[in-house]
């Protein structure tokens, strides 16, 4: 017997595909649901929700910029936060770089060596830095910069020594065969091949430590956050508007010259 | 300084299981341009080098090899000081090897690098003679207008002049070239051919080229040493490297075919197979 068009109709999926496409779908909106029960969520609240963010705005509106000065003051301490720490990452953490990177490092030892520093500094975030410090250095902006200069070396260690691991071995080889010694070919070889992913990676971390040094000053490591703790603390929040647009306009300002200096660079 | 100039005796090397030198012996003279010719996995760049310790022979043979009455490697480990005889002896890749991002002079000057002081190649301070020196060397290989260009912008056939300006400034008694014109086409090849033929006939600069086009090696070389399964299957006059010669060279050549294995229990499956 002939087959019916019915019969040869064209589809998707075969059959079994159905049913795995199914069995996912199942799986994920089971998961979602067991995961929603779990955290407690007072409906109440989440209901009231757009009265209370109408509420808020009306006591941020209008912003209060009677302490204006200190927030500037503010913000150039973030900014120097920001800056001066990485200054001191980048300069640090090229010898972590060249220790960690497989084709550079001495030895076993020094390899594992500098892995270990930049996993332990990439495993801890700044804000839990910056309570370490702020315990050992009091509050103030020292903790804040050695916070952001501890978290950054991991970040710019592990990517330079990448770039590295990277790099094309045949002008090494061809500086070895004039017989130049190790540290010429470094110097010759491999650094003009990092170089310019040792800018790129530079500017793009002072970009983020610009951002995480805004909230540095909630656990009291100096900055803006500071400022920003203590208005929310007073319920001062036509106050807390200020610093927020203050924020934005600091952070918009670092992304315009990071994309700047990055193009400069390449 | 006497007319032999590099003296290699007794050498063999494996990689792994796979022989790839063995027992290779020659001498050369001072002067010389020599064709080292083969088909390809038969040892050439290898055999290049054993002659500056890039590759260190197996440690039980009874090798030497000998570079300007200094040795470099016995029996398989480098000689002291070999790293800074490199210096007389200049080097250059098929893939030219030239730093990338870096100035075509400064690329030149690099080849100073060897035998200069350490602080001063580390602060990057080349004297007014070593630029000089520089840009003669370029315009010895015809490029001294690009001297300010990156590296990258040139060429094949400019980039593998510019290696050989790098040698000149090494000012090198030998200049080894591993296939330096596989990768160029047919008049790039000539160019950097003609370069060479012309260094060695006027400072008479010891060269050993590697080839696997013959008819480079008969156009410009006088003697010629083949290459077969990692022996020495022909070492003389290049016009004695006849026709018949060359087809019993590359007969049954085919590519990292294991000729003898001395470890045949342990030798991986596919190598048994392949033989």
């Amino acid at each position: 017997m002939k087959p019916t068009v019915a019969d040869r109709a064209w589809s998707r999926y075969t059959s079994r595909q159905r049913w795995t496409r199914l069995a996912i779908t199942a799986t994920v909106v089971l998961a979602v649901s067991w995961s929603l029960s779990t955290i407690d969520i007072i409906w109440p609240w989440v209901w009231d929700a757009p009265a209370q963010i109408g509420d808020l705005f009306s006591r941020m509106v209008p912003p209060d910029f009677s302490s204006l000065d200190k927030i500037v003051w503010a913000l150039i301490e973030t900014l120097n936060i920001a800056t001066i720490a990485t200054f001191i990452a980048v300069v640090v953490s090229l010898p972590i770089a060249y220790i960690a990177a497989q084709n550079t490092t001495p030895n076993r030892a020094t390899l594992w060596l500098g892995r270990f520093i930049l996993v332990s500094s990439r495993s801890v975030n700044t804000l839990i830095w910056a309570l370490l410090f702020v315990a050992i250095f009091g509050p103030g902006v020292l903790a804040g910069i050695i916070a952001i200069m501890f978290r950054s070396l991991g970040f710019l260690g592990k990517l330079i020594g990448e770039a590295i691991e990277e790099i094309d071995q045949r002008p090494v080889e061809a500086l070895e065969a004039t017989g130049a010694s190790h540290a010429k070919v470094v110097l010759y070889a491999i650094v003009p091949q990092v170089i310019p992913t040792f800018f790129a990676v530079s500017v793009l971390r002072w970009d983020i430590n610009l951002r995480e040094s805004t909230v540095l000053g909630l656990v009291g490591a100096g900055g803006i956050g500071v400022i920003l703790q203590g208005a929310i603390n007073t319920l001062d929040w036509r106050t807390v508007a200020t610093v927020l647009i203050a924020i934005i306009v600091l952070v918009i300002a670092g992304e315009a010259i990071a994309a700047w200096l990055r193009k400069k660079a390449i | 300084m006497s007319l032999t100039t590099i003296a290699v005796e007794h050498l063999s090397k494996t990689f792994g299981h796979s022989p790839v030198l063995q027992d290779v012996g020659f001498e050369i003279r001072a002067g010389e341009r020599v064709a080292l010719v083969g088909p390809s996995g038969s040892g050439k760049s290898t055999l290049l080098r054993h002659l500056v310790g890039l590759t260190k022979a197996n440690r039980h043979s009874d090798s030497r090899v000998t570079v300007m009455d200094r040795c470099i490697q016995r029996r398989g480990r480098l000689a002291r000081g070999s790293r800074a005889q490199r210096c007389r002896t200049g080097y250059i890749f098929q893939q030219f090897n030239l730093v990338g991002r870096l100035s075509v002079m400064t690329n030149v000057l690099i080849g100073r690098l060897g035998c200069m002081p350490r602080w001063r190649a580390l602060i990057g301070r080349f004297t007014p003679e070593e630029h000089e020196m520089a840009l003669r060397s370029l315009k010895r290989v015809g490029l001294e207008e690009l001297a300010h260009q990156r590296a990258n912008t040139l060429s094949g056939g400019q980039m593998q002049r510019v290696a050989i300006a790098r040698v000149l400034m090494q000012d090198a008694d030998i200049i080894l070239a591993d296939e330096p014109i596989a990768s160029l086409d047919p008049r790039s090849a000539r160019e950097v051919m003609d370069t060479l033929q012309r260094i060695n006939e006027e400072d008479g600069r010891t060269i050993v080229v590697s080839l696997h086009q013959v008819d480079y090696a008969r156009d410009y070389c006088q003697r010629a040493i083949a290459l077969k399964h990692g022996q020495v299957y022909f070492d003389g006059p290049i016009d004695q490297l006849t026709d018949i010669r060359l087809a019993y060279l590359y007969a049954n050549a085919e590519l990292d075919k294991p000729h003898e294995s001395r470890f045949p229990a342990s030798a991986p499956t596919a190598l048994r197979v392949a033989g």
